[in-house]
């Protein structure tokens, strides 16, 4: 029963407050996974228009090139830059980069591990998806 | 006693996560390259027929294209089941999980791969 | 929500009560074998300036309402048993001040992902059966006593290696932050994770082997996706998330 193991479940799994822009950068490394595996199967599949020829292929050019579409591309480049990034900062976490040293814990026990380092990447990865949705908006629009 | 062959579960997981994380690298690198092609040309005149096609035919960029697929969908699909491996556990939903991604995984592969080979030998 | 009638009978109370310094308790109960939910039911609570949220709890017990179920020993933030939701996140109950929490309103929970036994007081089984199932204790087939140096000499170098990490009290309240132990009720959780590097990094071990292999698993530490949460919420500077982001070296082959 749901009550006997007291698990908070995915409401707690996706609640990215009360923990800090860590918690945030997890929760939005996991969205952007998603939102990136259903884009690149709408992709494949779109794309897979070529082969119906010049007609089929307008046909879907026609229903992505809209302003939907480009909406759409645009927060897809956006999960990109984001997914990219923070992806390296956390594979370099998990290689032991950029956590700290073990060390004397001493009051007021802040961990060394969550540390400038982490929070300026996870700040720089959430600018440089800002910076790249502008530059694809400024693309898709200018035209 | 008939042997299941599992793939999956003959890997450790420590393998599993080597692959995920050089998945990642290889398509930053390749995903890169794919969307400069783009930007070889005004973007709308780069997505016309004519355009695409000849991508197709050049054919590193096809084979690059092919290996994008590749490195993308296993990265994908895996990160997709160790999110819904940590949803729900239990010996049936986990070897579900398992099957379903890998076997969704193949199927996207192929999809992709027969547009690709396709498209690069002409036969639209 | 209930509400209950608050006023401390001023020949009971020894502290000095005045109504501008006082908080509402809000302590969720549940009683397995009556209630089919948790409920809040709220308390006035006099409060001064070094008051910690433990001594309120303690105060309702004491004047209030006795049948509040806690947990509790030390005081001083040194045996974990006190561990609890306070307002939304994990925290020692003796070891945080109303002060600090900057409310009025003051909400204690038991700790996510434990089964509740009862209003605050929380299973802490399966944590401490997980932290068994790592060896948590220094594995080599000589001892000190046959070693003809009578001891195992380390360096103070050697001992900071895993010293930090040997400071859990085993509080439980990183496995409670934890996104991952959330939903998955198979995942090992930090705490035992880190006292798995507490001995792989310890030079006195010889079982980093063993050890390896059993966190090596689809729920073992590679569901540890670097949320930080358990370092964010551990008392005493254990920083798990850390230990296990040094652990995960020795399966990645960057540590030996």
């Amino acid at each position: 029963m749901e009550r006997q193991s007291n698990r908070e479940g995915i409401k707690g799994m996706m609640n990215p407050t009360r923990y800090g822009i860590e918690r945030v950068a997890y929760w939005l490394q996991r969205l952007t996974g998603l939102g990136l595996l259903f884009y690149l199967i709408g992709h494949v599949i779109e794309t897979s228009a070529i082969v119906e020829g010049k007609a089929a292929w307008d046909k879907m050019l026609e229903l992505t090139q809209t302003t939907e579409g480009h909406i759409i591309l645009i927060l897809v480049i956006g999960m990109s830059v984001f997914h990219t990034a923070n992806g390296i900062r956390v594979m370099l976490g998990h290689g032991g980069v950029g956590v700290g040293k073990p060390g004397t814990p001493d009051y007021p026990y802040r961990p060394a591990s969550l540390n400038y380092k982490q929070r300026l990447c996870i700040w720089v990865s959430i600018a440089l998806a800002a910076l790249a949705m502008m530059y694809g908006a400024g693309i898709l629009f200018g035209e | 006693m008939v042997q299941e062959f599992c793939l999956v579960n003959k890997m450790r997981e420590s393998l599993i996560m080597k692959v995920h994380y050089g998945t990642a690298l290889g398509a930053v690198a390749l995903v890169a390259i794919h969307i400069l092609f783009r930007m070889t040309q005004n973007f709308s005149d780069s997505l016309q027929y004519e355009s695409v096609i000849a991508n197709y035919h050049f054919l590193p960029y096809a084979l690059m294209l092919e290996v994008v697929l590749v490195l993308l969908s296993v990265h994908g699909f895996n990160g997709l089941r160790v999110i819904l491996l940590e949803l729900k556990q239990g010996i049936g939903y986990e070897r579900a999980v398992n099957y379903g991604c890998l076997g969704t995984m193949a199927a996207l592969i192929v999809y992709g791969s027969r547009t690709i080979l396709m498209a690069g030998m002409g036969m639209t | 929500m209930a509400a209950i009638d608050s006023k401390i009978s001023d020949e009971v109370s020894s502290t000095a009560v005045s109504s501008s310094n006082s908080i509402t308790l809000r302590i969720s109960k549940f009683n397995p074998q009556n209630d089919l939910s948790s409920k809040f039911v709220e308390f006035k609570v006099p409060v001064q300036k070094w008051t910690t949220v433990l001594d309120t709890i303690l105060t309702v017990k004491q004047h209030l309402d006795p049948s509040v179920a806690v947990r509790y020993s030390c005081r001083q933030a040194s045996c974990g048993s006190c561990g609890m939701k306070i307002n939304g996140k994990p925290a020692l109950a003796c070891y945080t001040k109303i002060s600090e929490l900057n409310s009025n309103i003051v909400t204690v929970e038991p700790m996510n992902n434990f089964p509740i036994l009862r209003d605050l007081a929380v299973d802490m089984t399966q944590m401490f059966s997980t932290h068994k199932k790592l060896k948590p204790y220094i594995i080599r087939d000589d001892s000190e006593v046959t070693n003809d140096t009578k001891e195992f000499l380390q360096t103070p170098k050697e001992v900071e290696d895993y010293l930090q990490f040997s400071y859990c009290i085993k509080c439980g309240l990183c496995n409670s932050a934890c996104p991952t132990m959330a939903t998955d009720s198979s995942f090992i959780g930090p705490q035992a994770l880190a006292q798995a590097y507490r001995y792989i990094a310890d030079n006195r071990d010889k079982g980093k082997k063993e050890r390896l292999k059993i966190i090596d698993s689809s729920h073992g530490i590679w569901r540890c996706h670097f949320a930080g949460s358990c370092s964010q919420v551990c008392p005493k500077g254990v920083d798990p998330a850390m230990g296990i982001q040094l652990l995960r070296g020795y399966l990645l082959g960057f540590r030996k």
